[in-house]
């Protein structure tokens, strides 16, 4: 079981649609390692320069303005930010790379529907608030870096001393977090109806299984 | 009850739904390409699993591959280092595991989503994932199709079912004639246009009404390929003669197969009065060429209309308008007919089927790109697209013209293999996404039809087809 709070610097990217492709550019694509993204993240507006796999963040022209490049923020745990995170292509390497710089948790309005289901798969808690609670949050982080405390089991975050948002998330999935369960394992052990499914498929679709090559 | 074909699709396919509202999804076809299955594979031999059921994969490498190939080329031949290791990846997981692949050496080697159909191994009715978000591509043939992670590649490899949530229903109605130079394309950019890059998030979208009827298999493909810009995952259309005469010529179904497929196939769609959570209507007759001006697919305008501006939008969307004009080096641009084009990429699993390479071809026959034009591509998307396009002799028409004539790949859609944008430089592309860097680092993109595109070549700028 992992801790089941997460507390951290809160970043912000206060824009709506970041999609997958920004989190991680293409080029990063071609590892076929499932660690090692975290230099990568978000490659084209943290870097000045044209970054390759084979590059680590201190070879590399850092674009100060940045956010993740300005201190305490390059040790950010949480990312705040607006509507429709993660929309775009499927890569599961954005949630890698998410993961591996330190993120544990994305707060935003909404998802892509893809990557949502990516960061249960990898330990990355997304939060969906509505846009007025996250509206309130941009205003609460705007002047001053602070650490919000995310609290798994009760669903909540602290965002101040006394306040907090309740947030609302399939209890099965955050199991898989707070367990680092793996859905293979789960699903194998369904393996009998699978084949009883199969075989009837088998006999009812028979094209499905007919084709030659 | 009434139901939808979404929600047919997912009975038909149900193995079971557990108490938190969790359901196994049984999974008829498995693409697979190089970028996001080596990690899915190792997770298969770190676990001494293998594939559940060998026959539902069908592989080919297409997101690195180099699209000047020519003959006797093979995985060693790329120069990117490590390029070349995921294609050989690729094909060492294939050999090992028996997944049947087209590999980089094969006459059918292609975009996946175009390679697939066209060689009849997606049929009506199935389930079909993918590691790539526009395996929505399918839905156009009644499948429930949708993109994954890789996580769910391994998944599904070990167990042929997807573990999901069951999503909400969504219609779109197209209805009414389109206006010449009006394509499937300039239809689905107008859609995203109004309903936003994540209007169809949690939604299953049924594209349907008289203009969806009428269309061809490669514009419904167009189509769903699009769905996922909308913010869906999955995009469908329902069977009927187009559907099952285009698969008639494709599949290898025995007739007496296909006979009695055809009569399931039949019933692939909606009931007359099925519930949608959402309904769209959308007359067609009023669409013009569409063509996008940001960073963002929602980020689109008619062809001769004004770039939006500070006064026309709310304060909430300011930011993002701001951040995508500079990016696209519009600060001073009042349309798009002001730019002048810098490169043009015709291709992509949105536009490189034959009826896409016909329409480009047809605009720029007997003509020559313009001089203002640094370079001007057209990637076929698979073995089979590029030798029809030969015999009818579309490649010449194109070569005239001044295009360069490629080999089969994803190409500058994402400019994973060498033909990218090198910074600041603007393309007229027929690919589906204008994210930043999505076609090199610093380029700017603006998606259009390979009309659009064919006519942007030959004057340098956005042109009006009529």
């Amino acid at each position: 079981m992992i801790n089941p709070i997460i507390s951290g610097i809160v970043a912000t990217f206060d824009r709506d649609n970041i999609d997958t492709d920004q989190i991680i550019p293409t080029e990063y694509l071609k590892s076929i390692k499932k660690f090692g993204f975290g230099d990568f993240l978000f490659d084209g507006w943290r870097y000045l320069d044209e970054g390759r796999l084979d590059m680590t963040s201190e070879d590399r022209s850092k674009n100060y303005d940045f956010i993740l490049n300005k201190e305490p923020y390059t040790k950010s745990q949480i990312l705040l930010t607006r509507d429709n995170f993660g929309c775009g292509s499927s890569r599961e390497h954005a949630v890698w790379a998410l993961r591996d710089f330190g993120f544990k948790a994305v707060i935003a309005s909404s998802f892509g529907d893809i990557f949502y289901n990516n960061c249960f798969k990898n330990s990355v808690l997304p939060i969906k608030l509505t846009i007025e609670e996250i509206n309130h949050l941009f205003e609460i982080t705007a002047a001053s870096p602070i650490s919000f405390e995310i609290d798994l089991v009760k669903k909540a975050i602290k965002y101040d001393q006394v306040s907090s948002y309740s947030f609302d998330v399939k209890e099965s999935l955050l199991e898989r977090i707070i367990h680092n369960l793996d859905d293979v394992d789960i699903t194998l052990k369904h393996k009998e109806q699978i084949e009883a499914y199969e075989l009837s498929r088998r006999q009812q679709r028979p094209w499905l299984f007919d084709y030659s090559n | 009850m009434p139901v939808t074909l979404y929600d047919k699709l997912w009975n038909e396919h149900l193995v079971q739904t557990d108490e938190n509202n969790e359901s196994l999804i049984y999974i008829d076809r498995h693409y697979l390409h190089e970028v996001t299955s080596p990690q899915a594979f190792e997770g298969l031999r770190r676990k001494h699993l293998t594939p559940w059921r060998l026959d539902a994969n069908v592989a080919t490498p297409d997101h690195n591959v180099p699209t000047d190939r020519g003959n006797k080329f093979e995985a060693e031949s790329i120069k990117d280092e490590v390029s070349k290791i995921q294609v050989v990846e690729l094909d060492k997981n294939c050999n090992n595991f028996g997944i049947r692949q087209f590999d980089i050496t094969s006459s059918k080697q292609g975009i996946v989503h175009v390679m697939g159909p066209e060689l009849g191994y997606t049929l009506p009715g199935m389930t079909i994932v993918c590691g790539d978000s526009h395996t929505s591509t399918h839905g156009a043939f009644g499948c429930l199709a949708m993109g994954i992670g890789t996580s769910e590649v391994e998944h599904v490899l070990a167990t042929q079912c997807l573990k999901i949530t069951k999503l909400k229903n969504m219609q779109v109605n197209f209805h009414g004639q389109p206006r010449t130079g009006v394509t499937s394309k300039d239809i689905i950019l107008h859609l995203i246009k109004l309903i936003g890059t994540a209007g169809g998030t949690g939604h299953a979208i049924e594209f349907s009404g008289p203009y969806t009827s009428l269309a061809s298999m490669e514009s419904r493909m167009t189509i769903c390929n699009m769905a996922i810009e909308a913010g869906a995952k999955v995009g469908l259309v329902a069977v009927d003669s187009t559907t099952l005469d285009y698969v008639k010529q494709h599949s290898n179904l025995s007739d007496s197969m296909f006979d009695e497929a055809s009569q399931y196939w039949k019933t692939l769609n909606s009931d007359r009065d099925a519930n949608f959570d959402k309904v769209i209507n959308i007359d067609v007759s009023e669409i013009k060429p569409q063509v996008t001006w940001g960073t963002s697919p929602e980020m689109t305008i008619d062809f001769d209309a004004k770039v939006p501006s500070q006064e026309d939008i709310d304060e909430v969307n300011l930011e993002n308008l701001l951040l995508a004009k500079a990016y696209m080096g519009l600060e001073k641009s009042h349309t798009l007919q002001d730019l002048n084009f810098d490169k043009i990429f015709i291709g992509s699993c949105t536009n490189s089927r034959i009826e896409d390479l016909r329409a480009a071809a047809n605009a720029v026959k007997g003509k020559r790109i313009s001089k203002s034009i640094i370079e001007a591509i057209v990637v076929p998307g698979s073995g089979m697209v590029k030798a029809q396009a030969e015999e009818e002799g579309l490649d010449k028409i194109f070569i005239d013209a001044g295009f360069l004539w490629r080999d089969p790949g994803c190409s500058m859609c994402l400019g994973m293999n060498p033909d990218q944008l090198k910074p600041y430089e603007r393309c007229a592309s027929t690919s589906n996404r204008n994210f930043e860097g999505r076609q090199g680092n610093l380029g700017r993109t603006h998606l259009m039809s390979p009309l659009m595109a064919a006519l942007t070549a030959i004057n340098g700028k956005i042109t009006d087809p009529s």
